[in-house]
């Protein structure tokens, strides 16, 4: 059937739809594929078309559904947003506010859902490393990107991967040639201007360091204005032998922005991963990072801190799964909650049954600062092999009483004392990240954050 | 590790000990279930009206309801019509003293080697044998009688304290939480009944021993356990059952009430049949456990060996009610060739100043699954609340699986939360160290799982630990202990 036909036939669609738990959902979902039917995509239509009919058979996760337990995404759209509008205009002229001071990079930016040329700067040359939106790589570079494209991330995983592949609008293909090094970082700071009208920006990335290669990438999301913001944000990155990938993720949104993003890394054989997640705002910020080590002798670190407050929902879901043999891997995710905020935390890890001499940590600390926030932290360790060593700690609490006491008998005024400890519990997760630039405007905007508040 | 692999051979190879078969004549209910069958059963047993309609209540509500598939098991779907929900041995005299109960039955315990007259005479338990859903002998009764302890089968309770039962069955397990205690509150053949009135400290264990008896019946068991202002008691429940070829249904439901400063120490071995080694038979254990820590200071530890059953189903939990009460969960559970175990525990703080402890040690061996499941909810006004849980899952052998599913949830700013979990094998330096020191590698293994399972095994009762050994061994072997 051809998309026009489809379009034509969408009404009928709606009462052939499987029949949701909720009458809530039935529309968001109905909606959600409409606006599909209405969208004029040029490319990637045979794996929008898959994506689609994949997610008609889901729709949306309901709350009783075990990933989305805590995060009532489904009702938030519906409530904010009108599906039947998904272009938006942005009035945003200067981005210099968005960026990361004296950051000697390479810089991406995406304005409410489109690449933005006339805000990017390209600093690396050709040779280090291929920078192309992936409308136009569709058109010239099929054959990188084939094997990889919608693979590593099946969007039959979860629903929003389905969505964003068959809706996204535009996106980047990233590739790093054999053996080299790509000495400066790559930038990419995708930033939603609603103060018009609302915003659905759907994008996806898709990178891939060949043999022996090494990146460092930095993602930030911005928004602002007073309407609502949803980004629906899809990435792969395939890792491949001796290869070195840096990612760090920045999440600043402003105001009632919601945002889902899916991350998958897969990593071959001897690579090396350290992943960074700050979360800081946003109405609800749901990230799913999934590690897949599909090689021997891998190494990953991954750490993130989420700095909550208001009404913040921040759900991180985490995936470590060690397919092969003797790796390494290394999970940190600390969190503090203020005000009404809710903190959830999900950690797996999986040890296959061949991937023995596997070493696997996890640990999650948080700490509720408010009397009306609120945690909901799941580790979860799924052992298939007897020669491992995994372990996790989990911990929920406050400050300690006694270190407190400790500082204010030397003279330091309460706020500030709780201050120092907040800082030095978030600090830590810190600590990994080698780009020192990077690192100190990391550091500040913790720092500041803790202050403000307390 | 040569040897190890052989030890592991040896005990994943081994028989199961406990397997025979009594020759009662049992009265039994016609196969299947429907609103018959739960008349049958209550006028079986000469109950009130308002039981039958509270049976029919629950009935009613698990038709509409379906079986739960989050648990991380799996089994061929179970045919709820093809089961006989009631049977009783055929003699039904009221007894006095052990020579009236049917010689076989005392022979079936000796060959179990805990015999009731040994019990009673050596180790001052009271033993309220269970065999086949109806309770055929009562020990003890008059000494505990004296200090106003009721301790009787559910369906004498019934008869007897029925102010008692109608206030507190389902108040801890409602009829309607789950599945099969739904199922259990139609069908339920039997169980026990423990009053401890206020102030007593009951002066022995109690105990109960269950077994799966006549083919083809399921054991709906009730416990029910009130423990009155300051009192305390100490209850003790073991399971062994014949051997079996097809799945045989065991529902039980265990409810808990403790009042102010009162303490109930709720001690589980459980060794229903397995199945073979091929994974054929076995029993399907979906158990619904719970204590509510209703008064101030009041604490309900649940200490559990689990070595048995195909499938285990089963969080024995604690809701900790009143102010500074304390729940706390001792687990052993051990899976062997086709095995699969999800057990863990839920602790819900309500109260202020609410304490509770988790120690959960999984072992798996052959093929088999072993799960950790629990949750660790701290509501709004549960201030100052502490929790601490360790679960540390044991590996032998390369095809066994071990998973830990914890949930966390906070919504109280001074609660103190702490969870941890390893996952690990018996590690090749350890062994060392023993083989070093002229242990041999048997006996090392057994060192270390010992040693390992300790922590909880120290939590059972004397009578109970050895017992307790005794079935970690005939699963690992016969080198614990």
């Amino acid at each position: 059937m051809s998309l026009k036909l489809k379009a034509m036939t969408g009404l009928k669609k709606k009462l052939l739809l499987p029949d949701m738990s909720t009458t809530t959902t039935r529309n968001i979902n109905n909606e959600i594929v409409e606006a599909f039917h209405q969208s004029k995509f040029d490319v990637a239509k045979e794996y929008r078309n898959k994506a689609l009919a994949f997610f008609e058979k889901t729709g949306l996760p309901a709350v009783k559904q075990e990933e989305y337990r805590f995060t009532p995404i489904a009702k938030s759209l519906e409530k904010n947003f009108d599906w039947s509008v998904i272009q938006s205009k942005s009035a945003i002229e200067s981005i210099e506010e968005f960026l990361i001071p004296n950051l000697d990079a390479n810089i991406l930016v995406f304005v409410n859902g489109k690449y933005s040329e006339s805000h990017s700067t390209i600093i690396s040359p050709e040779s280090e490393v291929k920078i192309k939106t992936l409308n136009a790589a569709f058109k010239t570079d099929s054959e990188v990107f084939a094997p990889y494209f919608d693979k590593i991330l099946n969007p039959e995983s979860d629903p929003f991967a389905a969505m964003n592949s068959a809706l996204w609008q535009d996106g980047l293909l990233i590739h790093v040639p054999a053996n080299t090094h790509v000495s400066k970082p790559i930038f990419i700071l995708h930033l939603n201007d609603a103060g018009n009208s609302q915003v659905i920006s759907q994008t996806k990335i898709l990178g891939i360091l060949e043999k022996g290669s090494q990146l460092s990438v930095i993602e930030k999301f911005d928004s602002r204005g007073t309407h609502s913001v949803f980004h629906n944000f899809s990435e792969e990155w395939i890792v491949k032998e001796k290869s070195h990938l840096e990612y760090c993720k920045v999440q600043n949104d402003a105001g009632k922005s919601y945002q889902v993003a899916n991350t998958i890394i897969h990593q071959s054989d001897n690579s090396l991963l350290n992943t960074f997640t700050l979360t800081l705002n946003g109405e609800l910020v749901r990230n799913n990072l999934n590690i897949i080590i599909d090689g021997e002798n891998c190494e990953s670190h991954f750490y993130g801190l989420y700095l909550l407050n208001g009404n913040t929902l921040g759900d991180n879901h985490t995936v470590v799964d060690h397919k092969k043999p003797n790796s390494f891997s290394n999970e940190m995710y600390k969190g503090i909650m203020d005000g009404n905020s809710k903190g959830v935390f999900n950690g797996k890890i999986f040890v296959r049954p061949h991937a023995q001499k596997t070493n696997a940590f996890q640990s999650n600390r948080n700490i509720l600062v408010s009397d009306s926030a609120t945690v909901n932290t799941k580790p979860q360790l799924e052992i298939w092999a007897d020669d491992v060593k995994c372990s996790h700690g989990c911990t929920s609490g406050q400050l300690d009483e006694e270190a407190l006491f400790y500082l204010r008998s030397r003279g330091i005024a309460e706020p500030i004392a709780k201050a120092m400890l907040l800082y030095a519990f978030a600090s830590e997760v810190l600590t990994p990240i080698k780009n020192e630039t990077l690192k100190s405007y990391l550091d500040n905007l913790i720092a500041e954050r803790l202050q403000k508040n307390f | 590790m040569s040897k190890g692999n052989q030890v592991l051979e040896e005990i994943t190879s081994k028989e199961y000990e406990h397997g025979w078969n009594v020759n009662l004549e049992a009265d039994e209910a016609p196969m299947g279930l429907n609103e018959g069958t739960v008349r049958f059963i209550s006028a079986k047993k000469g109950e009130p009206e308002w039981l039958l309609e509270w049976r029919l209540k629950a009935f009613r509500l698990w038709e509409k309801m379906k079986e739960p598939t989050w648990p991380n098991v799996s089994y061929p779907a179970i045919d709820y019509q093809n089961i006989i929900y009631y049977s009783a041995p055929k003699k039904k005299a009221t007894l006095n003293s052990l020579d009236e109960v049917d010689p076989e039955l005392v022979k079936t315990f000796e060959k179990l080697g805990i015999s009731i007259t040994e019990q009673k005479r050596l180790t001052g338990v009271a033993v309220d044998a269970v065999i086949d859903s109806v309770s055929v002998a009562t020990t003890f009764k008059e000494k505990l009688g004296e200090l106003g302890i009721i301790f009787c089968s559910f369906s004498e309770a019934v008869k007897e304290h029925p102010e008692l039962i109608k206030k507190y069955l389902g108040s801890v397990v409602p009829m309607n939480d789950n599945y099969f205690a739904a199922l259990n509150s139609a069908v339920f053949s039997d169980g026990s009944f423990c009053y401890i009135p206020k102030g007593v400290r009951c002066p022995m264990e109690l105990s109960t021993y269950f077994r799966i008896n006549a083919a083809n019946t399921g054991q709906f068991e009730r416990t029910l356990i009130v423990a009155d202002e300051g009192s305390y008691v100490s209850y003790l429940e073991g399971c062994t059952a014949p051997m079996r070829d097809e799945n045989q249904l065991h529902a039980a439901v265990v409810e808990l009430y403790t009042m102010k400063d009162a303490e109930i120490k709720y001690s589980t071995v459980q060794n229903w049949y397995p199945g073979d080694k091929n994974g054929k038979g076995g029993i399907y254990n979906f158990v619904t456990k719970r204590g509510l820590c209703f008064g101030d200071h009041s604490k309900i530890s649940w200490t559990q060996v689990e070595t048995g059953s195909a499938i285990t189903w089963k969080y024995p939990s604690c809701v900790l009610k009143g102010d500074y009460s304390v729940g706390e969960f001792y687990s052993v559970a051990v899976t062997n060739n086709y095995q699969q175990a999800d057990t863990g525990t839920k602790m819900i703080h309500i109260g202020k100043n609410t304490r509770s402890r988790i120690v959960s040690k999984g072992i798996s061996a052959g093929k088999s699954q072993n799960s950790y499941r629990g949750q660790v909810h701290v509501l709004k006004r549960a201030s100052n609340a502490r929790n601490h849980s360790q679960c540390d899952s044991l590996l032998m052998g390369d095809q066994c699986g071990a998973h830990t599913f914890p949930y966390i949830d906070v919504e109280n700013n001074s609660a103190r939360i702490e969870h941890e979990a390893t996952t690990s094998k018996i590690g090749e330096d350890q062994i060392f160290y023993c083989l070093q020191r002229g242990i041999d590698e048997e006996a090392a293994v057994a060192l270390i799982v010992n040693g390992y399972a300790k922590e909880v095994l120290n939590q059972l009762p004397m009578e109970f630990a050895v017992e307790a050994q005794k079935l970690l061994a005939l699963t690992l072997e016969g080198s614990v202990g």
